[in-house]
């Protein structure tokens, strides 16, 4: 299933499992002991992130270790940085109009 | 004179929020938000440019425009003007479509509430909030649809990763 990065970000606990991914790859038990939540709701959480693209799971030996992807989260930024662009070139645009008007 | 251009996100909510102020009365500067033929000189961020096909300012009418490349690529977007208090606000719900009429499968809604206050001075603050529907937003917004919002600015980001890459 293909989701949307700001699905990534929207939940408490997924932004708190990332925060504490971006110090290092963890194994899901170790995630799971930052929470009160259940293993099972941590793992849930881990899909989605997965889905998102924003984490990677690697398998280590028998572990299976969560990696943090930097570049994903990027995106938002540069998104945002367009569109930030865009509104404020289309604004002076504006500005030039009115004074013609 | 500062124009108090301001450009917020909040990721979580899916909000963003643009304030700008102008030198002119709100008279003027609705009247440029409501005339299509002064939409079409500016609403277009450059190199790009818009092409009005129905412009019905009142609620339940809809605007439908082109936006159009350099390289000539259009994509359609849908206005429908959802609220409207004279001189004061604009409420829009916008999707993309084929051009034909047909909404674009999986493409994102968004909706656009725009106030206009006076200000000192004769002048204007135009604050403008933007709310995202949730699933699939950012995607489509990003990389689908031909990249709407990649054209133009996002050569400069191409650039940018060549001269990153390169180093």
């Amino acid at each position: 299933m293909r989701r949307d990065i700001f699905q990534a970000v929207a939940d408490p606990t997924r932004r708190a499992i990332l925060s504490l991914l971006v110090t290092g790859a963890m194994t899901p038990n170790a995630i799971a002991g930052h929470f009160d939540s259940t293993r099972q709701a941590v793992s849930k959480h881990l899909q989605i992130l997965t889905e998102c693209e924003v984490v990677t799971p690697k398998q280590t030996g028998r572990e299976i270790h969560y990696h943090f992807n930097p570049e994903k989260m990027k995106e938002i930024d540069i998104w945002l940085e367009q569109l930030r662009k865009m509104w404020e070139d289309r604004f002076d645009q504006l500005d030039n109009l009115l004074n013609d008007l | 004179m500062t124009n108090n251009f301001s450009f917020e996100a909040d990721k979580e909510t899916k909000q963003i929020h643009i304030t700008r102020e102008f030198n002119a009365p709100v008279e003027r500067v609705w009247k440029a938000f409501t005339d299509s033929k002064l939409l079409d000189q500016w609403w277009g961020p450059k190199p790009n440019r818009i092409e009005t096909r129905i412009f019905e300012f009142k609620v339940g009418g809809t605007w439908q425009f082109a936006m159009v490349t350099p390289e000539g690529q259009k994509h359609w977007l849908n206005a429908e003007f959802t609220g409207i208090e004279d001189h004061k606000a604009i409420i829009t719900k916008a999707l993309f479509f084929d051009g034909d009429g047909n909404p674009i499968k999986d493409a994102p809604n968004w909706y656009r509430n725009t106030t206009f206050a006076s200000i000192e001075g004769n002048r204007t603050r135009v604050d403008v909030e933007i709310n995202f529907e949730a699933q699939d937003t950012f995607d489509s917004f990003a990389f689908g649809h031909g990249g709407y919002f990649k054209t133009g600015t996002s050569i400069g980001y191409d650039q940018l990763d060549e001269l990153l890459t390169a180093e």
